[in-house]
C-alpha cells in the first residue's frame, strides 16, 4: 500500500453558526495530483487552510506527510509549497524582491534560488520586469509571479488553490505542464482546487465533489461521469451539485479592502 | 536568522520607498515643535520653568517614535488585507522569527524617522546640555521604539479591521502620548493624573530622553531604562503570542 501524503479524518470546522467544512474524510498518496472541486463557498479554501496550518479544525484529524499541522506546525510547513487562491505578494517590493524573500524564508541557498528564480521569471515571462514594484503590475503578471513564486523551492506537497483564476490560455497551459512535470520527475503530490473542469479532467488522477462542506463524490474523472451517467466532468459536476448559484457573504477581509482602497494604499 | 533579517530589510525597503509618508509624518511633529514651542513658550518661561522648545524637544521626539512605531506594527493589518501575511505564516519559518524580524524593522523604522526629528529640532534651536549624554539619548529613543513597535505587533495580530484600529488610535496611542508628560512637566500633577502618567511606559521615555539631552529628570534614569526594558520584554511575549494566534 502507497504511504498518504495528506489525510484527512471526519474534518469540521465553523466559523460561528456556519459549518464551512463539515465531516469531510479523504486520503491523498504520495505522487497523486488530487482536485478539490466544489461550487463557491463549498469549503475548499477553508480545506486548505487547514491543511497548510493557517486554520485550526474545530474537530477531526489531519495529516500532512505524517505530520499533524496543529501540534506540529512548523515542521509540517516544510513539506509543503502553496499558490493562494487571493492576491499574497508584496505590492510595494519589485518582482524579484518578492522572489528572493520567498527563497530565503523557505531556505533556498543562494545560488540555486538565482538560477530557479532566473528560469521560472523567464518561463512566466516576467524576467523582463523584475525590477518593477508590484503594484505596477496587471492582474495577470501579479498571478504569474505567485505562481512563479510557488515553485520556487520544491515542496512535497503542492497546494493549488484555483491558480488559473484570471490567467490567459498561454499561461494556464504553462502552468499546468509544469504541475505535471513536477509530479512526474519529482514525485510531487498535488491538492488542486478550480472551477475550470477541463483542468481537472486533464491533469487529475483523482477528483473530490465537495459541496455545502461535504464530500459528495469522490474518484477518478471515469468513474464520476460513469456514477451520474454524464459525458463530460462539466455535466457529471452539474448533475452532484445542481444548478444554482451559491450565495457568499463578503467576510472583514473583502469589506476592508473596500477601505483600503478609498485610502489607495 | 536569515529569516529575521529579510524580513526586517522588508520593512526598510518598505520605508525608504514612501518619500511622501516620511515627509507627510514629519508634519504632526514640525506643529507641535513649532506652535505648542513658541506659542506657550512664554506662559512656561513665565512660571519659571525655562525654555519650552527645549522642553518639548524629547517629548516631541519620543512622540514621533511612538506613532511609527506602533503604526508599523499596526501595517500587519494591511499585510492581512493585502494577503502577504499568509506568505509568511505559511513559510517554514517559526512564527517568533517572523515576528521579531518585523518588530525590529518597525523599531527601526522608528528609530530612523526619531533621528529625522532630531535633527529638525536641532534646526528649531533645541541644544542638548552635554554632547557625551547624546548617545545615550539615543538609547533610549530605541527602547522607545522596541516597547511600542511590539506593542503595534500586539494590537496589529489582534485586529481583524479598520474599525479597530480607529478605536486603537484614540484610547491607547493618543492616550500614552498626552499622559507621558511630553508636553508639560511631571512635577506637581494632581494625585490621580500622576498616577496614570507613572503607568504609561511613554513617560519614563520621554523622562529618558530628558536625562540625558536636557539634564532634568522626573523618575530618574535608571528607573527609566529599567522600566523601559522591562516592558519591552513584556510586550514583546506578548506579541509573539498574539501573533501565533494569528488565523486568517
Amino acid at each position: 500500500m502507497e504511504a498518504s501524503m495528506i489525510r484527512v479524518e471526519n474534518l469540521v470546522r465553523k466559523f460561528g453558526d456556519l459549518t464551512a467544512v463539515n465531516d469531510v474524510s479523504f486520503d491523498v498518496k504520495k505522487g497523486e495530483i488530487f482536485a478539490f472541486l466544489g461550487p463557491n463557498g463549498a469549503g475548499k479554501t477553508t480545506t486548505i487552510k487547514v491543511l497548510t496550518t493557517l486554520l485550526k479544525p474545530t474537530s477531526g484529524r489531519v495529516e500532512l506527510n505524517g505530520l499533524n499541522p496543529v501540534s506540529h506546525n512548523n515542521e509540517a510547513r516544510k513539506s509543503f509549497g502553496i499558490v493562494f487562491q487571493d492576491p499574497s505578494l508584496d505590492q510595494d517590493l519589485t518582482a524579484w524582491e518578492n522572489m528572493e524573500l520567498h527563497g530565503v524564508l523557505y531556505r533556498v541557498p543562494g545560488k540555486i534560488r538565482r538560477e530557479r528564480t532566473e528560469t521560472l521569471m523567464k518561463l512566466f515571462e516576467l524576467w523582463e520586469k523584475r525590477d518593477t514594484l508590484v503594484k505596477q503590475f496587471s492582474g495577470g503578471m501579479k498571478r504569474r509571479l505567485e505562481i512563479a513564486r510557488g515553485f520556487l523551492h520544491t515542496p512535497k506537497i503542492l497546494f493549488l488553490d484555483e491558480p488559473t483564476l484570471g490567467l490567459d490560455p498561454q499561461s494556464r497551459n504553462q502552468l499546468w505542464t509544469h504541475v505535471k512535470h513536477l509530479n512526474e520527475t519529482e514525485g510531487v503530490t498535488v491538492f488542486l482546487t478550480t472551477h475550470y473542469m477541463d483542468e481537472a479532467d486533464r491533469v487529475a488522477h483523482r477528483i473530490a465533489v465537495i459541496d455545502h462542506g461535504r464530500i459528495v463524490a469522490m474518484g477518478t474523472s471515469q468513474e464520476l461521469k460513469q456514477q451520474t451517467k454524464t459525458e463530460t466532468l462539466e455535466e457529471a459536476f452539474l448533475a452532484l451539485t445542481g444548478t444554482t448559484i451559491r450565495e457568499e457573504s463578503a467576510g472583514g477581509a473583502d469589506q476592508l479592502r473596500q477601505v483600503a482602497r478609498m485610502f489607495r494604499r | 536568522m536569515k529569516a529575521i533579517y529579510i524580513l526586517w530589510l522588508r520593512e526598510l525597503k518598505k520605508y525608504s520607498r514612501s518619500r511622501v509618508q516620511i515627509i507627510a509624518s514629519m508634519g504632526q511633529p514640525l506643529l507641535y515643535l513649532l506652535v505648542l514651542g513658541f506659542g506657550l513658550g512664554p506662559v512656561f518661561e513665565k512660571a519659571g520653568s525655562g525654555n519650552y522648545r527645549q522642553f518639548i524637544s524629547p517629548g516631541i521626539m519620543g512622540m514621533t517614535v511612538l506613532f511609527t512605531s506602533v503604526f508599523s506594527g499596526i501595517a500587519l493589518l494591511w499585510d492581512r488585507q493585502f494577503g502577504f501575511l499568509k506568505e509568511t505564516l505559511v513559510a517554514p519559518v517559526p512564527r517568533i522569527q517572523v515576528m521579531i524580524g518585523r518588530t525590529l524593522g518597525g523599531a527601526t523604522v522608528a528609530m530612523i524617522q526619531g533621528t529625522l526629528i532630531v535633527v529638525v529640532c536641532l534646526i528649531v534651536g533645541f541644544r542638548p546640555v552635554s554632547l557625551a549624554m547624546v548617545p545615550l539619548g539615543f538609547v533610549f529613543l530605541g527602547l522607545i521604539a522596541i516597547v511600542f513597535a511590539a506593542l503595534g505587533t500586539a494590537i496589529g495580530s489582534s485586529l481583524q479591521d479598520m474599525q479597530g484600529f480607529q478605536l486603537i488610535m484614540n484610547f491607547l496611542v493618543l492616550p500614552i502620548f498626552f499622559l507621558s508628560g511630553a508636553l508639560f512637566p511631571l512635577n506637581n500633577l494632581p494625585k490621580a493624573l500622576a498616577f496614570v502618567t507613572a503607568l504609561d511606559p511613554l513617560s519614563y521615555g520621554v523622562d529618558g530622553l530628558r536625562a540625558s539631552l536636557i539634564g532634568v529628570s522626573h523618575f530618574g534614569a535608571i528607573t527609566d531604562a529599567v522600566v523601559l526594558c522591562c516592558v519591552a520584554a513584556a510586550l514583546l511575549c506578548l506579541g509573539a503570542w498574539r501573533f501565533s494566534k494569528i488565523e486568517i
